[in-house]
């Protein structure tokens, strides 16, 4: 190492390089996660995209705009996905409030919850409501049990199941984006409300709300986003009449074999994703929400 | 439930003036304050309840699915234990998830320290790629890592998934590590630099030890990022090669029986017990 200048004016710069590192470590550092991302995530995206088009685009794309059946699909996605997106934030919003509120044993009890969840298997949890909401489950035993109903209610194989399963899977997703933007909020600001005479309704409608929103919007766009993709939960609770693109793509490349067709509409789903991230990247940081709480 | 009267509590100092208030208000605010805490005590249980629902069920004595259980049985886990096949699955997605926790806490930390602290152009495409498979639909990327792999007889092999589950358990690390690498204060670097260390000493004496707890909780996360992964694994899976998810799902699908509750149970335990480690040695110092 280089003996440091005698001058300080002459050492504050350098002081200022060291703190990162220089270009050529930076590249070195960076060289396995390149390497490993294009053998195992960018080529293979473009061979899937190189595949859609390898018949010619008008009998994979062209198909796809020409035979209702798949505009229907995309559509019963969207509205899937908007119920849900719809369900996880309304569902979220309360709890994220009590994390971040809550004195701390409580608020730790509560972010338990949300984490169990997190990090127990879709299949697992998918296989929970199963269980549930099947003809002899738990729930048809209480409603029979109850009087409401006579005989069992057909529950599973919905798209009831489907909203409510995927709203369970996704739930955690909206809740810790609004948690680290409402944690963010200063205390003062409700404070303040306060002392200029607001309840604690209106200081929550006045201060708290707004300035939780992008917190709330990003929690949306990730549940929006990864509801349109959802492969697992649909496939094993939802019934024919509630098809996804996910399912669709599913049944093309098991039941069907038709793999450049299939090609065709996973390139269209994972066009849909990226535009909509690219389009509200900046209010999506997805470091925020889970790095907010480990 | 107590989760409710412990999200009853009010949660913000109250102000001087309004200890002096009229029996209706305060009534009125210990109703709206029990009505949040049910709301919330609501979604709680909605959120853990499919999870705690799967011990009871693993114990049932019936061989269809049935709650609540008719006596007390561990006959399915003996099945899980005792099934070739079970255990072939967990044996293959464990050597999956500890090789892909060992390659994607590395990658993942060398891509953190280089996008936290180094000199790169296109740091945030940089930063976009190593996230991008969080976005993609998992589908998507099923079906396209199934092209890829098909033609090299990767399918349902060691390799093939490895290279998959690191792809997807990056991201993961990356937020973690990067995360704990923003709460590092450089100026400890700088010091143990003008006290005579190089980099390469300085990192693994000073920026390591104090970024260690967020790489656990990385590894942590990577680990069950791989081992609950079920859709990529639905695709890259084949006969010989077959992932717990993989495994799962064709149960779930066909055989339905409380032999995959013995298994989840068995997996949540597992979850749990690493979510705690990570929750014990993963905190940021500065939090304890």
């Amino acid at each position: 190492m280089r003996q440091p200048q005698p001058s300080t004016r002459s050492c504050w710069p350098r002081a200022r390089s060291m703190r990162s590192y220089a270009p050529a470590v930076s590249w070195i550092l960076v060289a396995p996660a390149i390497a490993i991302l294009a053998i195992g995530f960018l080529y293979p995206l473009l061979r899937l995209i190189m595949l859609s088009l390898s018949a010619g685009p008008s009998a994979t794309y062209g198909r796809l705009l020409r035979e209702p059946l798949y505009a229907t699909v995309l559509a019963s996605s969207i509205v899937t996905a908007v119920s849900v997106t719809f369900a996880c934030i309304v569902l979220g919003y309360p709890v994220a409030l009590a994390m971040a509120r809550l004195r701390k044993r409580a608020a730790a009890l509560t972010t338990a919850c949300v984490l169990i969840p997190l990090w127990t298997s879709v299949l697992i949890r998918s296989y929970a409501w199963i269980v549930l909401l099947q003809r002899n489950g738990l729930i048809n035993s209480l409603l029979i049990a109850e009087g409401l109903t006579q005989g069992p209610i057909k529950l599973l194989y919905t798209q009831g199941a489907v909203i409510l399963a995927m709203t369970h899977v996704l739930l955690p997703f909206a809740i810790l984006p609004i948690f680290s933007i409402l944690r963010a909020v200063p205390n003062d600001y409700v404070r303040a409300a306060h002392s200029l005479g607001a309840g604690k309704v209106k200081a929550f409608f006045l201060v708290t709300l707004p300035l939780s929103l992008p917190g709330v919007f990003a929690g949306a766009i990730l549940c929006f986003v990864l509801a349109l993709g959802f492969y697992i939960t649909p496939a094993l609770v939802g019934g024919p009449e509630s098809m996804m693109m996910a399912s669709l793509i599913g049944q093309q490349t098991t039941v069907l074999l038709d793999w450049p067709f299939a090609a065709a509409l996973s390139t269209v789903l994972l066009a849909i994703t990226l535009l909509i991230v690219v389009a509200f990247r900046k209010s999506l940081s997805f470091s925020k929400g889970l790095s907010s709480v480990y | 439930m107590f989760i409710d009267q412990s999200s009853g509590v009010p949660a913000l100092p109250v102000s001087a003036g309004r200890h002096e208030q009229a029996a209706p208000l305060r009534l009125r605010r210990l109703a709206a304050l029990l009505g949040g805490g049910l709301m919330v005590g609501t979604v709680l249980f909605f959120l853990v309840l499919p999870t705690l629902l799967i011990v009871p069920m693993s114990l049932s004595q019936t061989d269809y699915l049935q709650f609540p259980p008719r006596g007390l049985t561990m006959d399915w886990y003996r099945t899980f234990f005792g099934d070739p096949d079970w255990m072939a699955a967990t044996w293959f997605s464990f050597k999956i998830a500890i090789a892909t926790t060992l390659s994607a806490t590395v990658v993942g930390t060398m891509t953190s320290l280089a996008l936290v602290r180094g000199k790169l152009p296109f740091k945030n495409t940089l930063l976009a790629m190593s996230l991008g498979p969080m976005i993609v639909p998992h589908i998507v990327l099923g079906v396209a890592l199934y092209l890829v792999f098909s033609p090299l007889q990767l399918t349902g092999s060691f390799t093939g998934f490895l290279v998959a589950h690191t792809v997807l358990a990056v991201p993961y690390v990356v937020i973690t590590v990067s995360a704990s690498l923003q709460r590092f204060d450089p100026t400890l670097e700088l010091a143990a630099l003008s006290c005579g260390a190089n980099r390469v000493q300085a990192f693994f004496r000073i920026v390591l030890p104090n970024i260690a707890p967020g790489i656990f909780a990385a590894s942590v996360f990577a680990f069950l990022a791989s081992f609950d992964e079920a859709t990529v694994a639905f695709f890259i899976s084949d006969i010989n090669g077959k992932s717990i998810g993989r495994k799962m799902f064709e149960d779930i699908d066909f055989n339905l029986t409380p032999v995959i509750a013995a298994a989840s149970t068995t997996f949540v335990g597992l979850s749990l017990l690493l979510m705690a480690l990570a929750h014990i040695f993963g905190q940021p110092n500065d939090r304890r």
